[in-house]
């Protein structure tokens, strides 16, 4: 396929050339690194999804710029060392406008030097703070970071009243990354962390953990920082050891399938989450309530599957690029990152983006809501 | 204090009990062709996966169980069928290399046609925890060690009473010499994959209501019943019993007493202490060349 497009794109350059302008069919190209398959792929996979359904979208609706969008894409596998050369390949061989992906911080980390080399925009679709801070050129981000996940859980507790907390990351990229951004702010909320303790990925019994930290004096809650199978197992044994502490966990849980996987165990846990998850639970006024909700609708007609927040994350970093094109009004690579460092009250899938020169995501803490699972469904908390 | 180090015993035993029932699977094949089958823990997914599926289907569960055990089970002949046995008189660690291919492509099947999220299974006794001197256990805990046992005891009567079991242990002491005594050794092969799928699957679908199920759940499960199936002695049923329990109660006790940072490594600082002074394992035969 990968061929195919090409010489398609080497016979329309040739047409081009012949006429000596460009036509108004040229496509707009849009590079993508995922990882779709791996053990990353439940989060490339949406993303895939999403990029691949709204490029046929805006298409129909006449394409940007009254020019079309053509989506080149790789799968990384989820290894980072992948999407290094699969970059490489969308800058130099497929001659992309604007690169969306990087689905791990580990991919986009090294993805990065290589945008800013080559001075191309690209939205990252991983987590991590280290990506845009310090803010890099040419490098931008749509999720929220885990160091805001774990404020936003820390504002939660404090306003509880719960300051003795014990934390349970996951051995992974995401859960260590969480851990140290975890501990990076728990002072600034006046929590103590007394406990630290971590499991891996596919660990299929976390009990003895947890009764380590039942027995921790005074501890007063539980965060966990994980993602997919790991915290539902946790949230399992915390209610087979009966422990009464308020459970919570991060947004990496924030999908139907944790309330699937944990069941009755799940009642009672908070956490932070994307508009989402709640899309139909948003009040009316809601700015966030019609973009979310149409893009739940749309994906679960066009895949018949559950829309994720991984894929809104795909969204998001769609809409800003061809928002920024929009506003640029061509695919001119410096008009279109200054018109995307210039995004201003963009409401997506994540949250309000109000980019800077400084602030390369623009969400603030009030983009994640606050969640807990109430008779096996969502609950917004205020 | 009690009830803690109960509690880390009965996390220890549960985990431990998965571990050797991912063991005798590794046994089986070894104890019929030499070959150390690196796709067992693909029979383990494909089990706990079919099930799932088969029950938010709408299957009953007792059913679904059956269905997955002979998906697993028919997994296992083809695998033997289609890349073993055309393989015919290889060296071993040929054969071994197909298994790790042969799971690759199970494994890759399973993520393009049985989807890349996680599933669950209902429990079979119910969810609430037994509590005993403080500690909790869970009743699908009890159906793991409980079917474990019954399973590696059904394996020495089947070894050790009938003439198919004593078929396989001649088949791998020696190929040419069962051969020439009539023994069909290209059955026997057959059997022992279809056997220890079926057993994997067994496995899978066991413990699939406490670990959940996906599709790339069968490299861990592979990795850890294969350290436990080396160290209690490849071969051996009861050494995989020892080496399983063994594996899960020192991770249990140090994640509980040390830190849970050096889980994983305990186990292998273990096997390599074992098979640095026991290189046959715990109970593994001593390999003798008769002249």
């Amino acid at each position: 396929m990968e061929k195919r497009t090409f010489i398609k794109f080497t016979l329309a350059a040739a047409a081009c050339a012949a006429i000596g302008t460009a036509t108004a069919a040229d496509p707009i190209r849009i590079g993508a690194v995922l990882s779709v398959t791996g053990p990353a792929a439940y989060l490339g996979d949406p993303e895939l999804k999403t990029l691949q359904m709204y490029v046929e979208t805006l298409n129909k609706s006449g394409g940007v710029l009254g020019r079309p969008l053509e989506l080149v894409h790789y799968d990384d596998g989820s290894e980072a060392g992948k999407a290094n050369g699969f970059a490489k390949r969308l800058i130099e061989n497929d001659k992309v406008d604007f690169i969306i992906g990087g689905t791990t911080s580990g991919a986009t980390m090294a993805i990065a030097p290589l945008v800013e080399r080559a001075q191309v925009p690209f939205i990252s679709l991983a987590g991590a703070v280290v990506i845009v801070e310090p803010a890099k050129k040419w490098v931008f981000k749509t999720p929220h970071t885990d160091r805001m996940a774990a404020e936003r859980v820390f504002d939660d507790m404090k306003k509880a009243g719960l300051t003795k907390v014990a934390l349970l990351s996951e051995n992974s990229g995401f859960g260590q990354s969480g851990r140290k951004e975890a501990q990076a702010v728990a002072a600034k909320y006046g929590i103590t962390l007394v406990a630290d303790e971590t499991y891996g990925p596919k660990d299929t019994d976390m009990t003895a953990q947890l009764t380590k930290i039942k027995g921790v004096p005074g501890v007063q809650a539980v965060f966990v920082f994980g993602l997919g199978q790991g915290p539902a197992v946790v949230t399992k044994n915390f209610a087979q050891l009966g422990i009464k502490l308020p459970l919570y966990q991060s947004h990496g849980v924030a999908s139907d399938e944790y309330i699937r996987l944990a069941g009755a165990a799940a009642e009672g846990v908070r956490l932070p989450s994307p508009a989402l998850p709640v899309a139909a639970k948003l009040p009316a006024t809601d700015p966030q309530k019609k973009v979310v909700s149409d893009y739940a609708k749309l994906f679960a007609e066009r895949w018949k599957a559950e829309p994720s927040t991984f894929g809104g994350y795909a969204y998001d970093g769609l809409m800003l690029a061809t928002d920024a094109m929009r506003r640029a009004g061509s695919t001119d690579k410096g008009k279109v990152r200054d018109a995307l460092e210039a995004t201003t009250n963009f409401v997506a899938t994540s949250g309000a983006f109000n980019m800077s020169a400084s602030d390369h995501m623009g969400l603030s803490l009030s983009a994640f809501r606050m969640l807990e699972i109430r008779n096996g469904d969502w609950t917004l908390l205020n | 204090m009690l009830s803690e180090l109960l509690q880390f015993l009965f996390s220890g035993l549960t985990v431990g009990a998965m571990y050797a029932l991912a063991a005798v699977g590794f046994s089986l094949i070894y104890s019929a062709s030499g070959v150390i089958n690196f796709a067992q823990g693909e029979f383990i997914m494909l089990g706990g996966m079919s099930a799932a599926l088969l029950v938010q289907a709408g299957v009953p569960l007792p059913l679904a169980i059956a269905l997955a055990v002979l998906v697993a089970a028919a997994a296992g002949l083809i695998v033997e069928k289609l890349a073993i046995e055309p393989a015919g008189n290889s060296e071993v660690v040929t054969l071994v290399i197909i298994t790790i291919g042969a799971s690759l492509t199970l494994r890759g099947l399973a993520e393009v046609f049985l989807g890349k999220g996680n599933h669950a299974l209902p429990a079979f006794s119910g969810e609430d925890p037994l509590v005993i001197f403080g500690a909790t256990l869970m009743p699908q805990s009890l159906w793991v060690m409980g079917v474990t046992l019954v399973v590696v005891l059904a394996l020495g009567l089947f070894f050790g009473r009938t003439t198919l079991g004593k078929g396989v242990l001649a088949t791998s002491c020696n190929k040419l010499a069962a051969q020439l005594v009539g023994i069909n050794t290209r059955f026997i092969l057959l059997l022992a994959f279809g056997l220890s799928a079926a057993l994997g699957a067994v496995g899978g679908i066991l413990v699939a209501p406490m670990t959940y199920t996906s599709y790339d759940v069968g490299i861990m499960m592979g990795l850890k019943g294969f350290v436990a199936a080396a160290l209690g002695g490849l071969g051996s049923g009861f050494g995989a019993i020892v080496g399983g329990l063994l594996l899960g109660i020192v991770e249990a006790m140090t994640a509980g007493y040390i830190s849970s940072a050096y889980k994983d490594a305990m186990p292998f600082v273990l096997i390599l202490l074992i098979l640095f002074f026991l290189p046959q394992g715990l109970f593994g035969k001593k390999a003798t060349d008769r002249v």
